[in-house]
């Protein structure tokens, strides 16, 4: 059971732009070993918020434009978007707790 | 270093904890190296990962000099065949990082995740150390906008761009020819008219076309508003200001050790790396051994890391035997014989 999605240069739009709900967005690269580390992180943290917030992994090497338009210069990147937005960036291996914070946090907004 | 430690977080259950016999903090090639020996002795350690699983190797790229590996190995790689090894026999490793400590007493008590309490009879300290920052406030702002402190994460976002990297250590040399393969230019920013890095790396460094030197330069401030786009330095001769137009920062000037977790608990120098008694993997503290990066500010090798590490379970294994927590050990071994003195529990620590 994956709750994440799998974003990419062509379903960006839908799946994290035009969504109600707030979206983390994992940018990562096969090669990168922090990414490998936090992967667990945010496979957890998708199926715990499932229907209340959405979480993307988008592979920076294979969907070049998105990771360009958002200026993503290292991986794992971590960006909250909100009402199509980005408000939110992290950087690295970030524990669980803060992700689900900023996620508590932006749904409460909602 | 004598400072009051964080105290534990209030209200948790430590009568219904978890209680083992031998918890090891940290999982790169010396915390995992520890988890093998004392799982293969029967302990069934429990390793608590820590915020960066399989330490500083899941960082780099080529490993050359680990034994075994004759063509080289990816360090996640090799990081990823430490740990089969260290479950093969036992060793359980368990995502989190330990937050709290209180070793005021045996069993020590420990907290995962600021809300998991922990009994422990015994503890290795295999916390290693982390890549350091120039402490710029820019810098910071900046982190993942250009600033990074991993070349191999991050290089390939830089093809064809000028970037720029402090440092002067081998480190710093092998991440400048990495990030040669992307750049078009890689300026070396070193603070001091020579370099700490060995022959070898320097030689391959400074006759590398696309890498620029700028020798006795210190960087400033990073500029930019949402991205890098250059850093103002100072010629620590001249006192002359300069700006470098990089798009990229990477930073390579060392590393500290992780141990403010153990802050106020056990013996530290000014750096911050924990005293051990000589020639052993014994602290101050009864039942607690330290091993790879978070004692070691000489070698910093995975493989002195992986040394200690086995120290360190050998230790503990004959602790716990000698305090009639498990079983005798082989008496035919060579131990390290330990230091005799009280432990700052105040319980005597047989020699």
């Amino acid at each position: 059971m994956s709750a994440y999605i799998t974003g990419t240069d062509a379903n960006f739009e839908t799946e994290v732009l035009n969504t109600d709900q707030p979206v983390l967005v994992d940018f990562w690269a096969t090669w990168c070993g922090p990414c490998r580390t936090i992967a667990p992180t945010i496979e957890e943290i998708a199926s715990e918020y499932d229907g209340k917030a959405k979480v993307v992994k988008l592979d920076v090497d294979n969907n070049p434009q998105t990771a360009m338009k958002y200026g993503i210069r290292s991986i794992p990147s971590l960006l909250f978007f909100k009402d199509g937005k980005p408000v939110d960036q992290m950087v690295g291996v970030v524990p669980k707790k803060v992700l689900a914070e900023k996620l508590d946090a932006l749904g409460q907004t909602a | 270093m004598s400072l009051t430690p964080t105290p534990l977080p209030p209200g948790l259950d430590w009568d219904a904890a978890e209680r083992r016999t031998i918890v090891i903090v940290g999982t790169g090639p010396a915390g995992l190296t520890a988890a093998l020996y004392a799982a293969r002795a029967g302990l069934a350690p429990l390793v608590v990962q820590g915020p960066e699983p399989g330490g500083q190797l899941t960082t780099t790229t080529d490993v050359e000099n680990f034994p075994g590996y004759p063509d080289g190995v990816m360090g996640p790689e090799m990081m990823a065949d430490f740990e089969k090894q260290a479950t093969r026999f036992g060793a359980e490793l368990r995502w989190g990082a330990v937050t709290h400590v209180d070793l005021s007493q045996a069993p020590h008590r420990l907290v995962v995740d600021e809300a998991t309490p922990l009994v422990a009879e015994s503890v290795i300290v295999a916390t290693g150390a982390s890549a350091k920052y120039l402490g710029l406030e820019n810098e910071k702002r900046l982190l993942g906008r250009g600033v990074s402190a991993c070349a191999t994460c991050d290089g390939a976002f830089f093809r064809e761009e000028e970037i720029a990297i402090v440092g002067g250590g081998d480190t710093a040399m092998e991440e400048a020819l990495f990030l040669t393969r992307f750049a078009s230019t890689v300026h070396l920013v070193h603070r001091r008219d020579e370099l700490r890095a060995s022959q070898i790396m320097q030689d391959r460094v400074l006759n590398h076309p696309k890498v620029q030197v700028h020798w006795n330069t210190v960087v400033t401030d990073v500029v930019g508003d949402d991205a890098v786009t250059a850093l103002a330095t100072r010629d620590t001769v001249t006192g002359e200001p300069g700006t470098l137009p990089v798009t990229g920062f990477f930073v390579a000037i060392g590393h500290k050790p992780n141990t403010d977790l153990f802050r106020g608990w056990l013996e530290m120098d000014e750096a911050g790396y924990v005293q051990t008694h000589p020639d052993s993997t014994w602290t101050d503290v009864g039942g607690v051994f330290v091993c790879g990066d978070a004692q070691d500010h000489v070698y910093r090798q995975a493989v002195t890391a992986a040394g200690t590490g086995c120290m360190a379970a050998i230790d503990a294994e004959r602790w716990l035997a000698e305090r009639h927590v498990i079983d005798g050990v082989d008496t035919e071994t060579e131990y390290h014989a330990a230091p005799a003195e009280s432990s700052e529990t105040g319980e005597p620590v047989e020699g």
